[in-house]
């Protein structure tokens, strides 16, 4: 990783990297014990869901519902593996509860949703997120609150048509304090977009809907805090920041196979995985950089 | 029918912004646009959206009174419902305006997910139920009642007249939870009186006794069921009619402890007769193992032609009259 243009000091972007390596591992955590999910995504997106936890959001993970949180709402419910990750580290569900990934009477399930604490709704039917982040964003204005919305979803999601009625309402509104952050991981249940069905360009596409976008390597953390960093400065419009990621980010076998949407593995590979993760990812300035 | 309706001219569809009173001698303007600004004025938590249909809907009137708490969201039913799920999500109790065929058909999804699942406090105002629109398949709601009914966490409500409209508004403003309430519109009958009818959200009234038929309505197939009773009485025959405006949840002991007691039971309802108020006695009556003689008036199963709303109701046989007869035929087998 590269993160010498970057204008944040190198010791913030180290911190925010180890802790995006402990997401992963969370993640790999989480699968090893059910042998399968959506390791893919869970790993690809560590690295936004580090920088919005451990630096930009405003929130308190004793008290979920204080009324000025930031909010983080997950479109793509079946990226929750990197949500848990997310919200194990940040102290709002127990480490140990990382294990009961996908098992019956978990709260955390394959396609998570709002039984758990820190989601703030169900998503998982693509197409829901950016309307409720929409209405979220239209109620913290009415309130007179400073909060904030980041939402996730996916390339693939673009396909859903409301997701496009949302966007053009989150413009219409001038939504500013609504940031969605779609993920590029060219992949979908499907295969890549490109082929299933093109979803590029996306940048002009958000453009053309009236709203503040920028297009960035989605796995470079100096480059995340910056793309946010620059939305902020940006009145009057939602934001979106497209992220070109890696699926399966920091486990080479992962990046490399060609169908990741949904991962099996048998038991004796995983510490062969763990291996890569640890030999791959070690944060930047560190010896074992790669 | 000559006298059914003041403003449909019979033979002509019209234009889909007619009111039809159904030869209403008293009517109300706008019941639930007055009532939902009546409920705003103590409740700063109330938001109104629509996708563009706030005059058709008469939520235009809390825009016009309430601007700041008042969102236009296009043509885009799903996305009225998922920011009204938003909205709900940050403490507001949003009412979304929009027709049944639009919510239901468009919005399903969202309507399942957004509101339902997560218990959203969205309330779903819809309008055009039933045959309420000479426009065709594509705008009259026949089959909504069924599709809401089987979501889980769903308040389902069908309202008789101005009346009771009126009285739903600040019941489901105070209930936490989803709810979708069909809507009458523009000038709407007053059926029922004020002073001695009271919604009872999930409480089925008697409006009259009787002992050799029943009749168990919903919506505005009730104003026709009391013309019923009273046809039926002008033959010797007491008819009780049961008004059940919430379909769900269904107040199945109300129905149960009429029917023990009259086991002739016509059904009316302005909807599809397979998954609205016909299946939910049905399924009442079986399960509290009643045999029952059943006769249901409503919507066979299949998209309804377009045409004049006197046209309709005749053609479709959702008059007083079918309901009476269907009633005698009950009585006299």
């Amino acid at each position: 990783m590269n993160n010498a243009q970057t204008s944040e000091p190198q010791s913030k972007i180290r911190s925010l990297e180890h802790r995006a390596l402990s997401l992963r591992r969370h993640v790999l955590r989480m699968a090893e014990r059910v042998g399968q999910g959506y390791v893919g995504q869970g790993l690809g997106i560590a690295d936004l869901l580090a920088v919005l936890y451990f630096d930009e959001m405003k929130y308190d993970a004793k008290n979920l519902k204080w009324s000025d949180r930031d909010r983080f709402v997950l479109s793509i419910g079946h990226y929750s593996i990197g949500l848990y990750a997310a919200l194990a580290e940040a102290g709002v569900i127990e480490i140990d509860e990382l294990d009961t990934y996908g098992a019956d009477e978990s709260r955390l399930e394959m396609s998570g949703s709002e039984i758990t604490p820190g989601f703030e709704m169900t998503g998982g039917s693509l197409g829901h997120g950016l309307g409720q982040a929409v209405g979220m964003a239209l109620g913290l204005r009415l309130d007179k609150r400073q909060a904030r919305i980041f939402t996730l979803l996916s390339d693939g999601e673009l396909q859903e048509g409301a997701t496009w009625e949302a966007a053009m309402a989150a413009a219409h509104y001038s939504l500013d304090g609504l940031f969605a952050f779609i993920d590029c991981n060219n992949q979908q249940a499907d295969g890549p977009p490109a082929r299933v069905l093109n979803v590029e360009p996306v940048h002009q596409k958000w453009e053309a809907f009236g709203w503040d976008t920028q297009r960035i390597d989605g796995n470079n953390i100096g480059a995340l805090v910056d793309a946010i960093d620059r939305a902020k400065t940006v009145n009057g419009k939602p934001h979106a920041i497209v992220l070109d990621t890696l699926m399966g980010k920091g486990v080479r076998a992962f990046e490399q196979r060609e169908k990741n949407h949904f991962i099996r593995v048998d038991a004796s590979e995983w510490s062969a995985l763990r291996e890569q993760l640890e030999s791959g990812m070690t944060p930047s300035g560190d010896e074992r950089i790669s | 029918m000559n006298n059914m309706s003041k403003l449909s001219t019979p033979g002509v569809t019209g234009n889909i912004l007619s009111s039809d009173t159904y030869g209403a001698e008293k009517t109300e303007n706008a019941p639930f646009g007055t009532a939902l600004i009546r409920v705003a004025e103590t409740n700063p938590h109330i938001v109104g959206l629509t996708a563009d249909l706030g005059k058709y809907t008469d939520i235009h009137l809390f825009a016009e009174r309430f601007p700041e708490r008042f969102f236009q969201m296009g043509m885009a039913e799903q996305n009225l419902i998922g920011a009204a799920s938003g909205l709900a999500r940050t403490g507001f109790i949003p009412f979304a305006t929009t027709y049944c065929v639009f919510a239901t058909r468009r919005a399903y999804d969202f309507i399942a997910i957004g509101a339902a699942l997560g218990q959203a406090n969205v309330k779903i105002i819809a309008g055009l139920p039933g045959l309420t629109t000479g426009y065709g398949g594509t705008h009259q709601g026949i089959e909504d009642l069924a599709l809401m009914r089987s979501i889980p966490n769903l308040t389902v409500i069908d309202p008789c007249d101005a009346t009771e409209l009126a009285q739903v508004i600040p019941v489901i403003a105070e209930h936490p939870g989803p709810v979708y309430m069909r809507l009458l519109r523009g000038q709407v009958p007053v059926t029922l009186d004020p002073a001695g009818y009271q919604f009872e959200l999930g409480k089925a009234k008697l409006l009259c006794d009787g002992n050799d038929v029943a009749i168990i309505s919903t919506g505005l197939m009730t104003a026709r069921a009391l013309k019923a009773v009273d046809q039926l009485a002008g033959q010797g025959i007491q008819a009780a009619l049961l008004h059940v405006s919430t379909l769900k949840p269904f107040d199945v002991e109300s129905i149960i402890s009429l029917l023990r007691r009259v086991p002739r039971v016509v059904t009316a309802e302005n909807h599809v007769i397979t998954g609205g108020l016909a299946s939910a006695v049905a399924d009442a009556v079986t399960n509290g193992g009643i045999p029952v003689r059943m006769r249901r008036i409503g919507i066979p199963d299949v998209f309804c032609d377009s045409g004049s709303i006197p046209y309709l109701i005749n053609r479709y046989q959702l008059d007083a009259t079918s309901i009476s007869a269907a009633a005698l035929e009950l009585v006299r087998s």
